[in-house]
């Protein structure tokens, strides 16, 4: 499948603020087997004093973006080309769920793709035993750690109602938890907070997904948002799975990856700091059209 | 025994020194001999009676007093200062002792190197099995930002510390590495000054060997770091979390000591990768820090995004290969407990030695064997969290003993989780100690931390200085959870150690302590800004202060309450928060803490004395607000306020050196002062102000006396502003402060004679000329409003030019 993804941030200060330098996670790349991406462009403006690209631990393309002079706003405009592949069914040499603790003690070394990366509690997805015990709750005998993935994600997806008002950026995952409610990055925290509670490796993914009009509508520009979803290891054989809790699925051919890493801290869209006083409020639109 | 009793017959203070069974003693040898070193030592003790000993003390006491050593404990103040717990009695070590531990420290210290080395870079200690992977990978003190950066000038870790004990067999053991940002080797210094006034006789000084050359040879290694390599010199500088932080009196005291800006996060900016120190003349470019905040707080972007303490962009000055960092951002991880477990054998991986000293016998019970050890021999065993990075004898360690029964249960189910250790004894030394019978010299256990600093040509190492003793009776390490004091630690050499030979430069407080420096060059931009501001605030302090004396002294002398000059007064102080029906109101408190506020924050850049003037003003203001009544009594408050005011003002103009901080303080006293003097004469010396309100005026700006020898007449609207506003040789007129302020102005960095003035000095000149050339008939209440308002447009080109 093929995408046009179009993506719109505006960020605007009440007051003029000077050293505002941010650290952008916008840039899907490459994943073999999984995605291609071309023609890419990301425009900031007003012109930053600086702009610089690297990668970081986890492979994730990072803007760097600095504004010396005060500003008053910044707009980011990102759009490119992205072709995702179909991913194969997972037959499932997923390991058994209570073989995972011996899996992990076998993996070593500390490269990026390593599951070990992904089983301690961070600050956004903590050990919660609430969660844990949620979690639990969700296991069958036999559960491979696959099935358990599945398992916590569509209850979670059956117990939490969807609500943007519920919950903020900064929202807590036990917050959302306690109240049932949010929005993807609050699923995706919890989802996560459950499978490490069950000893099952997961982090957290930044993208963009594919949205389908209401029946008998035409597609709407620009009502698309980015979204977040789950990674987790099942194992050496299967290694990492992505499922979606917000929509109870696993993130196939509608999905376009961002980049990974343990909680949103790791890969927020945006990161940033001004020096001044003054609040901020920001805006975004995102279009997922599809190609051809 | 027979050898102990007799020793311990010398004197009724060593009569039952009794080391327990078991464990090392420092004072005795396994025979129950007194080691050499002390001999002479507890001989000079011996032969002083009580009340000389005590004498003695309290010298070292007043010098900790005098200097302002404090630390702080967080407790439910988190600003609550406490007296450096310093112990009266020393830690003599036999040189060779020590050269014997700074021996086995130094290969310690490669040894950490390398494995930080690895965990940064290829990691092969961990795809090789040799530390389990889920120790880094968990482990919140390894930064991934760090993976693959190579650190400037090449190596991760300059300053270190290690905390060591004695076992019973007599041999050391390290306890613990300090490889994030160590603290104590400032105090050291201190606990070494105030030593060598308790103790100046030739023995154990003259044989004592320095601790000061060591912090020599280390600034000229920061100065090496910072600076080589480079086309333009670069500032470097001392990180600090700030004044809340409980080793911030060392921060300051190292600053002061060898001449290193002290740095808070926004003092420091990135640009184009190049970190930049804000300046009042703008950014320089800095190529050193020595960081004493942890890595997880160094710059919000890549680390905590909670932290407002840190530099956002931090880590791209550090990635970019532009910035020395002391240590390393990511060396908190070599602090991790489970890492004692893997050290024997990584040294003998990496360099093919074993570890010439060990470190407490460590398990990490991720490892079933070792989980089934620690489990059967929990009774000797201290259990602690495996990623844990304090000391098992900190406060609030998280430590505890092997005896516990829950742990059972524990290391069923989380066994990864923790490590045990050896519940090691420690040896004890003599320290002073109160009884019901009278003092003695008690055995109290102890451990004793080293500094460590990277030179040129290897590993350099503080000579003593830094012991920590805990309570008597339990000789356990976790026994120094429950605090105790701190102790100098006396390296002793045989021969007499010679004065330093170098040409001293002795220190301006008489302490007669080398100073390697005495400021660096660049003063940054929020110093200035809290000099300026705690100038602003003590005047704004003292012309309420004035202010209240007059009412009040007025308030003694007439029975009216609804006498027009009181109203005036109180109407002219209400919309500053200060209400006059409180004797001592707490807005006057609060400009005054406003004051300190500022001080505090650049308690490096003005003398000790100053600071204490400061500090005991406050003090006494806070006194007087539980005890003073309305009428005589506050009014003679006041005067005590001014007169301590005063104080700290001559100490200020008398003795601050004429650095460009002295200049922006002397600025903000200037300008406030000319601003409440126009204050005051817009609202006493208006045409419509009541009877007496021109007494007032004269009252509150000093003027009552010069006043009378000058006009000989009642005081009329002219003649008080011909005196507070025209009058150059008035140093309470607005035309003298102005001139002062210009002459201020002119000495700043950017002003130029012979050039265009500044845009303070433009906004200035008219004003001044303006009172030169006037008459006083023309300076009216609206022209007095007017001349307010350029006094704060002259703010504004001052922070302007200089304070952001």
């Amino acid at each position: 499948m093929r995408y046009d993804v179009t993506l719109k941030i505006d960020y605007e200060y009440s007051q003029p603020t000077d050293n505002t330098r941010n650290l952008l996670r916008l840039l899907p790349g490459d994943i073999p087997g999984v995605q291609t991406i071309h023609d890419w462009t990301l425009a900031l403006t007003p012109q930053p004093s600086e702009q610089a690209h690297f990668t970081d631990f986890f492979g994730n393309w990072v803007t760097s973006a600095v504004w010396h002079m005060p500003i008053e706003e910044v707009k980011i405009a990102l759009n490119f080309q992205a072709e995702r592949f179909p991913q194969s069914s997972l037959l499932s040499f997923a390991t058994p769920l209570e073989r995972m603790a011996q899996a992990l003690a076998a993996q070593r070394g500390a490269h990026p793709g390593s599951p070990l990366h992904f089983t301690a509690p961070t600050r956004r997805a903590p050990l919660h035993a609430e969660m844990s015990a949620f979690a639990r709750d969700q296991l069958r005998d036999g559960f491979s750690a696959l099935d358990a993935v599945q398992a916590v994600g569509s209850a979670l997806h059956a117990e939490m109602t969807y609500s943007a008002e519920a919950t903020d950026v900064d929202t807590e995952a036990a917050e959302a938890f306690a109240a049932r409610a949010g929005v993807c990055q609050d699923y995706s925290h919890i989802m996560i907070a459950c499978l490490r509670g069950i000893g099952i490796p997961a982090g957290y993914v930044s993208g963009f997904l594919r949205t389908y009009p209401p029946p008998g509508k035409e597609r709407l520009v620009g009502v698309d948002a980015m979204h977040a979803w789950v990674r987790a290891w099942v194992g050496p054989e299967t290694g990492w799975i992505e499922f979606d809790p917000t929509n109870n699925q696993f993130a196939g051919a509608d999905y376009i990856t961002i980049g990974y890493g343990r909680d949103y801290d790791d890969i927020a869209p945006v990161r940033g700091t001004t020096r001044g006083w003054g609040s901020q409020k920001s805006e975004q639109s995102v279009d997922v059209a599809v190609v051809g | 025994m027979d050898k102990r009793t007799r020793s311990g017959a010398m004197s009724p203070l060593l009569g039952d020194y009794a080391p327990a069974s078991g464990v090392a003693d420092e004072l005795f040898d396994r025979d129950g001999c007194m080691r050499p070193v002390w001999r002479p030592f507890i001989d000079m003790l011996t032969n002083l009676s009580e009340t000389e000993l005590r004498a003695k003390f309290e010298r070292g006491r007043q010098y900790l007093r005098d200097a302002g050593v404090y630390f702080r404990q967080y407790s439910q103040d988190p600003l609550e200062e406490r007296e450096w717990p310093l112990s009266d009695i020393p830690v003599l070590l036999h040189e060779t002792e020590w050269s014997g531990i700074c021996a086995g420290l130094s290969q310690r210290a490669d040894l950490l190197e390398s494995v930080m080395a690895d965990l940064y870079g290829p990691a092969r200690l961990l795809s090789d099995g040799h530390i389990p992977t889920q120790l880094i990978t968990e482990n919140p003190h390894w930064k991934r930002p760090m993976v693959g950066v190579v650190p400037r000038g090449g190596h991760y870790l300059h300053f270190l510390a290690f905390e060591l004990g004695r076992s019973p067999d007599g041999s050391w053991l390290v306890l613990g590495d300090r490889t994030q940002a160590p603290s104590g080797a400032g105090f050291a210094l201190e606990n070494r000054m105030a030593m060598r006034r308790v103790f100046p006789e030739d023995y154990p000084r003259a044989h004592t060997l320095r601790v000061a050359g060591f912090f020599e040879a280390f600034r000229a290694t920061l100065h090496r770091l910072a600076t080589d390599n480079r086309s333009e010199p670069h500032q470097f500088g001392l990180l600090t979390p700030g004044r809340a932080n409980d080793a911030f009196f060392e921060h300051l005291y190292i600053a002061r000591y060898l001449g290193l800006l002290l740095l808070e996060g926004e003092d420091i900016t990135v640009r184009d990768g190049q970190a930049m120190v804000r300046t009042i003349e703008g950014p320089v470019p800095l190529g050193l820090l020595w960081r004493r905040i942890d890595a997880n707080f160094s710059d919000p972007l890549e680390f905590s995004p909670d932290s407002r303490i840190g530099v956002p962009g931090l880590m791209d000055a550090v990635r970019s290969g532009n910035l020395a960092m002391v240590n390393a951002l990511g060396s908190g991880v070599l602090e991790t407990r489970a890492m004692m477990a893997f050290m024997p054998r990584i040294s003998e991986l990496l360099s093919g030695a074993p570890l010439a000293l060990p470190n407490i016998a460590t398990w990490w019970c991720g490892d079933d064997a070792n989980r089934v050890y620690v489990r059967d021999n929990l009774q000797r065993m201290l259990i602690a969290p495996a990623l844990s990075v304090d000391l098992p004898f900190d406060n609030n360690s998280e430590t505890v003993r092997g005896a516990e029964p829950e742990l059972v249960d524990l290391l069923d189910h989380r066994a990864p989780d923790l490590v045990g250790q050896e519940a090691v004894s420690l040896s004890t030394t003599p320290a002073w100690v109160e009884t019901d019978k009278g003092p003695r010299l008690a055995p109290c256990p102890m451990t004793i931390r080293v500094f460590a600093a990277r030179t040129e040509t290897g590993w350099s190492f503080m000579q003593g200085g830094y012991a920590r003793i805990g309570p008597e009776g339990d000789a356990t390490a976790l026994a120094m959870q429950r605090g105790g004091s701190v102790a100098d630690v006396l390296v002793i050499a045989d021969r007499k150690v010679p004065e330093p030979t170098a040409p001293q430069a002795t220190a301006p407080d008489g302490t007669g302590r080398r100073s390697v420096r005495t400021e660096s060059g660049a003063l940054p931009a929020r110093a200035a800004d809290n000099l300026f501001w705690l100038g602003r605030y003590i005047v704004r302090f003292e012309d309420a202060a004035r202010l209240l004396r007059a009412y009040h002294l007025r308030l003694a002398t007439t029975d009216t309450p609804d006498d027009a000059v009181l109203t005036q007064i109180a109407e002219y102080l209400e919309p500053m928060d200060i209400a006059v029906d409180e004797p001592i109101p707490r807005g006057l408190v609060q400009r005054l803490e406003a004051a300190h506020m500022c001080a505090a924050k650049v308690r490096d850049r003005f003398s000790v004395d100053g600071w204490f003037a400061l500090t005991d003003l406050l003090k006494t203001v806070r006194q007087m607000t539980e005890t003073a009544e309305a009428g005589d009594d506050a009014a003679r408050a006041m005067s005590v306020l001014l007169r301590k005011t005063a104080g700290f003002a001559g100490i200020i103009t008398e003795n601050m050196y004429r650095f460009y901080g002295w200049r922006f303080l002397s600025i903000g006293r200037a300008l406030e002062r000319a601003d409440t003097l126009a204050a005051i004469l817009e609202t006493f010396a208006d045409p419509e102000a009541p009877d007496g309100a021109l007494d007032t005026a004269l009252e509150v700006a000093d003027g009552t006396m010069s006043h009378r020898r000058r006009y000989a007449l009642e005081p009329t609207h002219d003649t008080v502003i011909d005196l507070l506003a025209h009058d150059a040789g008035n140093p309470r007129s607005l035309l003298f402060q102005l001139r002062e302020m210009q002459h201020l102005a002119e000495g700043l960095p950017g002003a130029d004679r012979s050039a265009r003035p500044t845009a303070l000095v433009r906004e200035l000149l008219p004003v001044r000329t303006g009172l030169e050339v006037g008459l006083p008939a023309e300076t009216t209440t609206k022209a007095l409003r007017q001349l307010r308002r350029a006094l704060a447009r002259m703010s504004d080109r001052l922070a302007e030019a200089h304070l952001r």
